[in-house]
């Protein structure tokens, strides 16, 4: 209780440094390279944006991060602490909300507090990160009475419940629909602001990275490489028409190879 | 009865209730005078009165209760639609009292007519409620059994690799050879008939839920393990909280198909050998040509059957309240 108070209140996003990484998969008995000798330094509390064309690795990299798989080779250190596994302080939110089908909505935000053995002593933090997504009013509901966006909103409560200190967030917007991704959008930088911990996304959407992330990192097709670093030092809230980003976003998609024709 | 008194209060609903409400009594009524004042034709079967009393009294009973559905909303609303079938089950009555006891047109000991049931559950209702009994104990064993050790093993086989090395081969040589087939050998392999049974039942109940259980749990959507698993969960949490409630509803549909097979294993095994039973009560009739009987055994057999099947599906219902669109039974 104490410690989880203290990491509360240090709110403090994680420093996170990928060294060398290079992962692969085996497809029909070949090894196909996915990633190779990636090295990128997040510092705590950073919204970094990771770019890159279709299939290029940039979710299998997530994967590593999370801890759900362990790389081929390379180093991943979560404050100077080798990841070896999954765990609670890196939280990831997938493109799919995938809310268990049989919990009720609140019970599926508890789902991380239940799992690590909190929820008796934490309850209140279901209610509270209910409220700050605003579905406080649907926890009792099930998951197929939600619309797409209250779904998401729900895996977003879900994570943000344990605290996270990297939210790790796997193109969560790519399902929804166009106004439903601005809310959303603004909401996400919403909560990073106020909860300051770090924010690893992965998006195909040029203008969401713009407008969301410190940093954008531009990836190479597969197997992929870092290709480009952008910086983006504009202050929240942006908007989308500013010339500067609109300038960004062409040399963006100039290197995705989407220069000449969009 | 219901319709005279339409009271102002609610006269749509009055309106309703009244005209087939009137016809189900009409109905009832009409079989029981049928039955009472048309001479039976080739012998006096006895009970034919009480088998019109009793038509007597269903109509009362639903005169009385279409009252009181005015008040109590539910009663009402279930009255109202079972109004057809309260109608057509006394015209189906009628229909077979014609054919047996009054007309004599279909063989008088192969073709039972209804009073003859009514009287044997009059006359012989220790003996079938000792048979239901029995069935009861020997089902509820053997269902148990194997429904129990069918989710453990498919669990076990969804889940560990090492488990299914070896449970896999047993399920597919075992599993699909009709537990029927086992039965002479169960019974001097085993120390009682008895206990034979039990084990053919458990067996023909844990090759299907077996088999759905294992599916159910190697579908699961490998998402949720791993947003279980970054949310910081173990094994267990993801063996209990994840894999068992996403393969329920597979599970179910083993217990359904579990179910319906340890039927039929029952019926076999207590006519082969088992000295009790609705499948014994059965077999017993049938060797004294007591058709009136057999009918009466079956009759109660098949409300029992369908009894457990609404029951499973009642308890499904409640389990999986969160599936949409799932089938009503």
């Amino acid at each position: 209780m104490v410690a989880l108070a203290t990491a509360v209140e240090a709110a403090a996003g994680l420093a996170l440094r990928i060294e060398n990484l290079s992962h692969g998969f085996a497809l029909d008995g070949e090894h196909l390279p996915v990633l190779q000798r990636v090295s990128l330094d997040v510092a705590a509390g950073e919204f970094v944006a990771l770019l890159g064309p279709s299939g290029c690795g940039k979710s299998t990299l997530l994967r590593l991060v999370a801890g759900l798989e362990p790389a081929d080779s390379g180093r991943l250190l979560a404050d100077g602490e080798p990841i070896s596994g999954p765990d609670p302080s890196r939280v990831v939110v997938f493109q799919d909300p995938t809310l268990y089908p049989w919990r009720r909505v609140w019970d599926n935000v508890a789902l991380g507090l239940e799992a690590q053995g909190l929820l008796k002593t934490h309850a209140a933090k279901v209610d509270e990160a209910l409220e700050r997504v605003g579905l406080s009013q649907f926890a009792r509901a099930f998951p197929r009475q939600l619309s797409g966006g209250m779904a998401q909103r729900v895996a977003l409560a879900r994570a943000l419940v344990n605290q996270p200190r990297l939210l790790i967030l796997d193109e969560p917007l790519g399902k929804l629909d166009s106004l439903t991704r601005i809310t959303m959008q603004k909401e996400l930088i919403d909560l990073w602001q106020r909860q300051g911990y770090t924010a690893l996304l992965v998006t195909h959407d040029v203008e969401e990275a713009l407008l969301l992330a410190n940093r954008v990192i531009v990836f190479s097709d597969r197997p992929a490489t870092l290709q480009a670093q952008l910086t983006i030092e504009r202050p929240y809230p942006r908007h989308r028409d500013d010339p500067y980003l609109v300038d960004l976003r062409r040399q963006i998609l100039g290197l995705l190879g989407l220069g000449e024709n969009w | 009865m219901s319709s005279v008194d339409a009271t102002t209060l609610n006269p749509p609903v009055a309106f309703k209730v009244g005209w087939p409400g009137l016809a189900v009594i009409g109905a009832w009524l009409a079989v029981a005078l049928l039955i009472s004042y048309w001479p039976n034709a080739t012998r006096d079967w006895p009970m034919t009165q009480g088998l019109a009393h009793l038509c007597v009294g269903v109509a009362a009973v639903f005169g009385v209760s279409s009252v009181a559905g005015r008040r109590f909303a539910r009663l009402g609303l279930r009255l109202r639609g079972a109004a057809s079938w309260l109608i057509a089950l006394p015209l189906l009555l009628g229909i077979w009292e014609l054919l047996t006891a009054k007309l004599a047109l279909l063989p008088v000991p192969f073709f039972a007519p209804p009073q003859a049931l009514l009287a044997v559950y009059v006359e012989d209702y220790v003996r079938l409620a000792d048979s239901l009994l029995h069935s009861a104990l020997l089902l509820g064993a053997g269902v148990a059994l194997g429904a129990a050790t069918g989710f453990i093993a498919g669990v076990a086989i969804g889940w560990s690799t090492r488990i299914g090395y070896w449970l896999h081969p047993v399920l597919r040589i075992l599993g699909p050879v009709p537990s029927t087939a086992l039965l002479p050998l169960c019974f001097f392999l085993f120390p009682s008939s008895w206990s034979a049974s039990v084990f053919l039942i458990a067996l023909a109940t844990w090759f299907p839920v077996t088999v759905l259980t294992w599916s159910g749990v190697a579908s699961v959507d490998k998402a949720y393990y791993d947003v279980a698993r970054t949310l910081g969960a173990k094994q267990p949490f993801l063996i209990f909280k994840v894999a068992i409630p996403a393969a329920l509803p597979h599970v179910f549909v083993g217990l359904f198909m579990g179910l319906g097979a340890s039927f039929s294993t029952l019926v076999v095994a207590e006519m082969m050998g088992v000295k009790s039973g609705i499948g014994w009560y059965l077999q017993w009739a049938q060797g004294w040509a007591a058709y009136a009987n057999m009918y009466a055994a079956l009759l109660i057999m098949a409300l029992a059957c369908s009894g457990l099947i609404s029951g499973l599906f009642r308890l499904r219902d409640h389990l999986l309240a969160w599936q949409k669109g799932a089938m009503k039974w």
